[in-house]
């Protein structure tokens, strides 16, 4: 039966071909708009590190003094050198790390003439295996480099084949500046979606380049990047560890069970009351704790542009299948003739409802076929604008087959009334009037 | 009227789906219009310098282990200086820490009385400008004098060791904000971490714009502090020949070099500064744009679908119509008020949507509120567009022979 409902449905197609070449066009255009859209916020929305989002934590503690004070608001997102290391100290959570941005000038083998700067990451030991990167060659430094500053890092394969044009270089030297660094490992490419860690750096920003333990960037002076708040005086010498008065690093711990994420809160509490009593603290204990998608929601990490168009294009795929409701409808209407024929001759409603779905079916698939031309061409155009996130705008499989999915589907959800309506024509009336 | 109205009783399904399109597309096409006039005032905002003759540049430093020690430093600025003014076609150079619309930006608290601390403004930008700045950027005061030599000071925005100069020049809402109703010229504004530094309004420039435009800092609310030397985030800004602006910026980075190799060089034609700035607002106003044709002509399109199909349906109506005395331009003019009356229907409720759109949009993104004047111009579009779309099928329909009307289909 559905071989010929589908011989039907192209005959009729095909009699108004000016009609149907409309519809198709809504159904497409509605169709590329919405998923060209739908697209970039899902990459926008998409989990930087599937798998470990849910047990990564970013926590928060206020050490503000109570100038300026405001009752109800959330504490600084944003550590104080102090409290990081003393969380640290403590390694209350499975894995922990602590971490800033930072500029160094790389010195090639090549020499000076070819050096250039490059983004850093300045944090300690469990960064790697936290956030789950991989190894090419080597692998990170542990704890003990991080306590005695040992002269390490971990550079990215990218920069191991642009600096010794291989990825095996484990043990080689690295010239950051004035010192050398051991490269204890190179890290696979890691590009989290968004640049959830540090999101100072931009929310879609690229990752850095070179990894050097906190202590040893601070102890070298090596130059720090990203948002700092003050309350304090700046330390003069540069000294970024004397910088008590300084909020600047973020802080990551990774915790596993919820035992141990309620566990974690009442340290970060307990944690705030000591250092009040120590002094440190002026506030009475703010604190926070966050999972990374939380985190990402809590720093409105979507533009509201990006929100705003995504909008406007389904506003548009809500016209287009309106139009596409009022022309099939006409088209169905039209058939009267036709369709009174086949119900007198047997055919039930219910076959000549199915009938015009098929039909509408074929004007969706066709819709689809337009729609997804239209969402390349449209993420094509986003991938030309200058913004971080426009490179990531790709249709994955997963968004091919949705678009798909949404044009059918749009299209019977359209078909639905005017099917109906035209099952409901009484054939003996208008086989009369014919 | 009233035929058409019991005419159209008959296709109410049909009557209700188009007026519906038409509402949506009301609604949605008004606030898009609206989105876009309010970006392109927002492109449209004056910087308050001389846009078309600037060149600027920013030097990164590598640290290749070189002693950072404060005169080298000064001595390679002077180096600086002088080379960039050895350029052709180069007027003035000057130094500074911001640029209207250059992105980044410091700012900081000011207080009206000495140590009071419940008295201030908060969130003024501070631009520094080493001598010849205002004139170099092409900054024009509308009240009192430029900076005296002697008022440059060593003062810098972070780290700060010296106390921050004493003359000042604020810009005209800083003003307004600071005093309302009140001369500026003379009055001191308290700088510093306790707001201990006094500081004296030399100077009130009409119009300058800030670095960056959001809700902390505002638009054009800062202030011009006169040092000798900017530190932090410094930039030179050079006064170039309109004409000369693309071959200066190239040449720059060498003649940099040549002062101090050791260091990234990014030099920008100042327009481009500005024009970079709008990106997103311009990508913005073509996508809006993109839609509003889209929508548009697919309305427009069901609009002549549904018409011809209305046409084919009536033709023996239409036939008989012509027959009993009816003119083509009856039958013309009937199609046309009939679409008159549906499109209108869709405006009454697609108004209604875009004043609730509008809100709801005002709600969740910080738009606007759209004027209730700016209505009839979506309504006005629609209109049009239903007659056009319209006047096709109505001709068709108006060229019907009156003998139609005696053959049976």
């Amino acid at each position: 039966m559905f071989g010929y409902y589908l011989d039907l449905a192209l005959r009729s197609l095909k009699r108004n071909r000016m009609l149907t070449a409309l519809m198709v066009l809504a159904i497409g255009l509605g169709i590329g708009a919405s998923m060209t859209m739908l697209t970039v916020l899902h990459v926008m929305t998409a989990d930087p590190v599937p798998g470990r989002s849910a047990r990564l934590f970013y926590p928060q503690v206020d050490p503000q003094p109570m100038e300026n004070y405001k009752k109800g608001e959330g504490p600084p997102d944003l550590w104080t050198w102090t409290d990081a290391m003393n969380l640290l100290h403590d390694g209350k959570g499975v894995r922990q790390a602590a971490m800033s941005g930072g500029q160094v000038t790389v010195v090639p083998p090549g020499g000076v003439t070819r050096a250039f700067n490059a983004h850093a990451r300045y944090t300690t030991a469990d960064f790697f295996a936290m956030f789950g990167l991989s190894f090419a060659d080597g692998g990170g430094w542990d704890a003990g480099d991080d306590g005695k500053r040992a002269r390490v890092a971990v550079i990215t394969r990218q920069l191991a084949d642009k600096l010794y044009g291989t990825p095996h270089a484990a043990g080689r030297t690295l010239r950051l500046g004035k010192y050398d660094f051991r490269v204890a490992g190179v890290v696979d490419d890691w590009h989290p979606v968004p640049h959830f860690y540090d999101l100072n750096m931009g929310d879609y920003a690229d990752p850095e380049q070179v990894y050097v333990p906190l202590g040893t960037a601070i102890g070298l002076k090596l130059s720090t990047m990203g948002s700092m708040s003050c309350w304090g005086d700046f330390p003069q010498d540069g000294d970024m560890a004397k910088a008590s008065g300084c909020m600047w690093m973020q802080y990551w711990v990774e915790l596993d069970t919820p035992a141990q994420v309620a566990a974690y809160r009442q340290y970060l509490v307990h944690y705030s009351e000591d250092q009040k009593q120590l002094g440190r603290f002026e506030r009475a204990p703010n604190t926070r704790l966050r999972d990374v998608m939380q985190w990402l929601d809590y720093n409105h990490v979507v533009p509201g542009s990006v929100q705003l168009q995504t909008l406007l294009a389904l506003g548009f795929l809500l016209v287009c299948l309106v139009n596409t409701v009022a022309l099939l409808l006409v088209k169905f209407l039209r058939r009267g003739g036709e369709l009174s024929v086949r119900r007198a001759m047997g055919a039930s409603r219910r076959s000549v409802f199915v009938q015009l779905l098929v039909e509408a079916a074929l004007v969706g698939l066709a819709g689809g076929v337009i729609g997804l031309l239209l969402s390349l061409f449209g993420l094509w155009v986003v991938r030309q604008q200058p913004t971080q996130y426009a490179g990531l705008a790709h249709l994955d499989t997963t968004m091919s087959a949705a678009t798909f999915a949404l044009a059918v589907c749009a299209t019977l959800l359209a078909a639905v009334f005017p099917a109906w309506r035209a099952c409901r024509l009484v054939p003996a009336r208008l086989l009369k009037t014919q | 009227m009233l035929p058409i109205v019991s005419a159209l009783k008959h296709h109410k399904t049909t009557v209700v789906l188009v007026a519906l399109e038409i509402a949506l597309t009301c609604a949605i096409v008004t606030n898009a219009l609206f989105l876009i006039r309010d970006r392109l005032a927002f492109m449209h905002m004056t910087t308050g310098v001389a846009d078309n003759e600037l060149v600027w540049v920013r030097t990164q430093t590598l640290d290749l282990g070189q002693e950072a020690d404060k005169d080298s430093h000064a001595g390679v600025v002077a180096a600086d200086l002088a080379a960039l003014r050895g350029l052709p076609g180069v007027e003035s150079v000057a130094m500074t820490n911001a640029l209207p619309l250059g992105g980044s930006y410091s700012s900081t608290v000011v207080y009206r009385r000495p140590g009071d601390k419940s008295d201030s403004l908060s969130n003024v930008v501070e631009y520094l400008g080493s001598p010849g700045m205002l004139r170099t950027l092409g900054i024009s005061l509308s009240e009192g004098r430029d900076f005296q030599p002697r008022e440059y000071s060593d003062y810098q925005t972070f780290g700060q060791k010296s106390p921050p100069p004493t003359a000042v020049i604020v810009t005209r809402s800083f003003a307004q904000q600071m005093w309302p109703g009140e001369d500026p010229l003379g009055k001191p504004i308290y700088l510093g971490e306790q707001g201990e530094h006094a500081t004296y309004v030399v100077g009130v420039a009409g119009h300058l714009l800030n670095p960056a435009i959001n809700k902390y800092q505002g638009i054009d609310r800062g202030m011009i502090l006169p040092v000798r030397q900017v530190r932090d985030n410094s930039a030179y800004v050079l006064r170039v020949r309109p004409d000369a602006r693309a071959s200066v910026a190239r040449a720059i980075p060498g003649a940099l070099q040549q002062v101090d190799p050791a260091r990234k060089i990014e030099a920008h034609v100042y327009t481009d500064t500005i024009a970079q700035y709008f990106q997103g607002d311009r990508a913005m106003v073509w996508l809006l744009l993109v839609v509003i044709g889209c929508l548009l002509t697919l309305t427009a399109l069901g609009v002549v679908g549904l018409s011809s199909f209305w046409v084919q349906q009536r033709t023996r109506t239409i036939g008989i119509r012509r027959a009993i005395g009816a003119t083509r331009h009856d039958i013309l003019r009937y199609f046309l008020a009939e679409n008159f009356l549906i499109v209108s229907l869709g405006i009454v409720a697609g108004s209604a949507g875009a004043v609730g759109l509008n809100l709801w949009l005002m709600h969740h993104y910080e738009l606007h509120r759209m004027p209730l004047s700016w209505l009839p111009i979506g309504a006005l579009v629609l209109w049009l567009l239903g007659q056009l779309a319209v006047l096709g099928p109505a001709l068709r329909a108006a060229a019907v022979p009156p003998v139609v009307a005696t053959r049976s289909v």
